[in-house]
């Protein structure tokens, strides 16, 4: 058995290192013989050694759609990754709920809405709704949080003036369309706005969606970002112990 | 015979129940009209175009009615009577309006009779260019046929048209029987219509008359090339609702999103306002021969779809019977539903079976819309190839008539070509490998699927009978629907609501519907 190197990692197919990629794409010809050739040579292009196209058909004259595997002859090295992951403690909505009575002696108001022309709320209300999402309670549900969830289709300085008016701690954005970039513009201008009014640190900004990481959110000027996978108790707990570390 | 042993009598209870929560608001729908109404009659006459600023003619035409508080008379009168008395025809009218040349409003006044005689030609023009494109329809099915039931209908968005049409033709040599072209973003919000042929939007393209009619013809060409009769869909939700209507009458579009309830929900758009608009639209769309897809599945998106399965069906109803009043015949009534159900549940297939043949038992002559998973469509492409091929399975197993085409890439971005192509392949192979099947199947007496499906239709008429004591606007106003509350003077567009004058006539109604209502 070959010992991983954490200094040259590779994707793993059955074997250490072997490289295995599948992947599928579509070129803009005519399906033929050319057209693999073609797709071959695109993938050892893109570093991929051994390029087998598995599967090839014609989606319409002058297109054809590919499914490949190659040999990734790249490497990265693994120790010189730092985690840009946000750490979250995951905990309970009863322990958050007793922890906030416990370290913050308050309620937690937050206001959450999915901004700009983005209508889509099914990200929102996973993380805000009383009945939340695959078995995770929203914010609603939590004793010590007060939850204003605007819904979608919410400008930037409406979502400010909530958030001031209800003395919010934390503001929510969902973000869904990222077709032409549309989320970075309604981001990065929420962010703006706030800095311009001078009430940046009053708020924890935070935002998520599909196409969210936690990077994608800090180099936005937010204080997090939560993507697929993650549930209201990661956005409370967050919330909590980020008050937490204001107040000490 | 019903194959969920389903009490038809009880059937019927439930569509008196519903009757009566359509009569009433159509009671309240007859005496109103809009801004959006007037701007589709408008559109009937002829009038087109923009001024330099982009602002479309019809909505600057009916600005000098809401400007001088004239709405509740209607446009026909004054448009009428401006060509009586210039001697202009209307789009010549329209754009002196719209140059500040013409205050239709201040005109001399003739009497009504000369007036509804003078517009009699202009009418009769409109609705014979509308039964022109029925008629070609018709006959296009006739000679080069179309697809089996159900319909493959797949969406395209890039935001270019152009592109679109070039995405369109490959999901037509693939096997897509309506495609559907996704709108912009927030379209929906905006009160006025966009003009000519666009190639940017956000999440989608533009509706636009001029959009249409270069889909039109690329499905068209595409159509005759397969040979099969492929259907354009696009969406008349939102502020513009009979607007729409009216253009994809003009450019013959064959199936139309069409939903205040939706729109109240999940556009936040005032119930008078849409539900006014709605029964225009939807008698545009009748005439037509439009089938209209209503917007129950969507409650599924922010309801959980196991313990609100009811309320896609009480509105199913509703809807219904808001459709029969507009004029629209069963076979035009796509009724939505939707496969939502948490994939990690134990039996969910069965409860959607359930649901599914339910939709079906109903409505039996209804075009019904399913709709894919989406909700737990997690980025896993994978699995959400599976998702899909279940829902593929229900509906051949219940005979659904559109099938909107799950994506294994819902939820990562709007579908590239490739992914089209995975997904029609999916549908044709499990309906044509499983064609017959629900011919060869019935249900268990008194087992899981026949007891769910009296469960659901149970809960259903029993909010039936609530929404009838209270009224549809009340009961929307306390979250009947999607747990969404909409108060009934909130929402955007209240302010283009206007109780119709004694004199106040809208000629297309009498023509499309029959009738005598104005």
């Amino acid at each position: 058995m070959k010992k991983i190197d954490e200094k040259s990692i590779r994707p793993y197919g059955d074997t250490l290192n072997d490289g295995k990629i599948q992947l599928s794409f579509t070129l803009p010809v005519k399906s033929d013989e050319r057209a693999k050739t073609a797709a071959k040579k695109l993938m050892i292009k893109m570093g991929l050694a051994n390029p087998q196209v598995v599967y090839q058909r014609s989606l319409s004259e002058g297109f054809t759609f590919f499914v490949a595997y190659g040999d990734c002859t790249h490497s990265v090295d693994y120790t010189k990754i730092e985690d840009t992951g946000i750490a979250i403690t995951r905990r309970s909505l009863k322990e958050i709920d007793s922890l906030i009575k416990e370290k913050l002696g308050r309620k937690i108001a937050v206001v959450g809405a999915t901004t700009g022309s983005d209508a889509h709320t099914v990200g929102l209300d996973a993380i805000m709704n009383m009945k939340g999402f695959a078995g995770h309670y929203g914010l609603e549900r939590y004793e010590m949080i007060d939850a204003y969830n605007l819904g979608s289709q919410v400008q930037n300085m409406e979502l400010i003036r909530k958030g001031i008016e209800v003395g919010a701690d934390a503001l929510l954005v969902s973000q869904t369309v990222t077709a032409k970039n549309a989320h970075v513009k309604n981001l990065t201008e929420l962010v703006e706005l706030l800095e311009a009014e001078n009430i940046r640190d009053r708020f924890i900004l935070i935002v998520g969606g599909p196409r969210i990481s936690h990077e994608l959110a800090r180099e936005l000027g937010f204080d997090a970002g939560f993507g697929p996978g993650t549930y209201a108790e990661d956005v409370a707990s967050f919330i909590l112990d980020e008050l937490a570390e204001r107040n000490k | 015979m019903s194959k969920l042993g389903l009490d038809f009598t009880k059937v019927e209870r439930a569509r008196e129940l519903s009757r009566k929560i359509a009569d009433d608001v159509q009671a309240y729908v007859e005496q109103h009209t809009t801004t959006s109404i007037e701007r589709a009659i408008c559109r009937l006459f002829g009038i087109d175009g923009v001024d330099e600023e982009g602002i479309p003619i019809p909505n600057i035409v009916v600005k000098q009615l809401t400007d001088n508080n004239l709405l509740n008379e209607g446009i026909c009168r004054f448009l009428g009577n401006a060509i009586l008395e210039t001697g202009m025809d209307v789009q010549e009218i329209a754009e002196k309006v719209s140059g500040g040349e013409l205050d239709i409003t201040r005109v001399k006044m003739h009497p009504l009779d000369e007036i509804k005689l003078t517009l009699k030609p202009l009418v009769d023009n409109a609705v014979n260019r509308v039964r022109k494109n029925r008629d070609k329809r018709d006959d296009l099915l006739d000679r080069i046929g179309e697809g089996p039931r159900p319909y493959l209908y797949v969406i395209v968005a890039t935001g270019n048209i152009y592109e679109d049409a070039i995405q369109a033709r490959a999901a037509v040599e693939q096997g897509a029987d309506i495609v559907a072209v996704i709108r912009s973003t927030a379209q929906s919000l905006l009160d006025y219509v966009p003009y000519g042929a666009t190639t940017e939007g956000y999440g989608g393209t533009y509706a636009t008359q001029e959009n249409f009619r270069i889909m039109r013809e690329a499905l068209d060409e595409a159509g005759d090339k397969v040979g099969r009769y492929v259907r354009l869909c696009n969406y008349c939700s939102g502020l513009c609702m009979p607007e729409i209507a009216v253009m994809g009458a003009f450019e013959r579009l064959d199936v139309m999103l069409n939903d205040a309830l939706y729109g109240i929900l999940f556009r936040d758009i005032n119930m008078k306002r849409t539900l006014i608009d709605q029964f225009f639209s939807r008698v545009i769309n009748g005439f037509a021969g439009v089938i209209i897809n209503t917007g129950e599945d969507n409650y599924l998106t922010t309801s959980d779809a196991y313990e609100a399965a009811h309320t896609v069906l009480a509105s199913q109803f509703i809807n219904e019977r808001l459709a029969l009043l507009a004029g629209i015949p069963e076979e035009q009534m796509g009724l939505g539903h939707a496969f939502e159900m948490d994939p990690s549940m134990k039996n969910g297939f069965l409860y959607e079976l359930a649901q599914a043949q339910l939709s079906r038992e109903i409505f039996p002559k209804a075009p019904l819309k399913y709709m894919p998973p989406t909700r737990y469509k997690t980025g896993n492409i994978f699995k959400g190839h599976i998702q899909d091929a279940m829902f593929n399975v229900i509906s051949i197993m219940t005979n659904q008539a559109i099938q909107l085409l799950g994506m294994p890439t819902e939820a990562i971005h709007t579908p590239f070509m490739g992914d089209r192509y995975l997904s029609i392949e999916n549908a044709r192979y499990i309906f044509n490998n499983m064609r017959d099947i629900s011919k060869e199947i019935s249900f268990k007496n008194g087992g899981l699927i026949q007891k769910r499906a009296k469960k659901v239709f149970d809960e259903a008429t029993y909010l039936l009978e609530h929404i009838s004591e209270e009224g549809l606007f009340s009961a929307l106003e306390k979250g009947i629907f999607a747990d969404i509350k909409r108060p009934r003077d909130g929402g955007k567009g209240l302010s283009g609501v206007a109780e119709k004058s004694d004199d106040y006539f809208n000629p297309f109604i009498s023509e499309m519907l029959g009738g005598n209502l104005r």
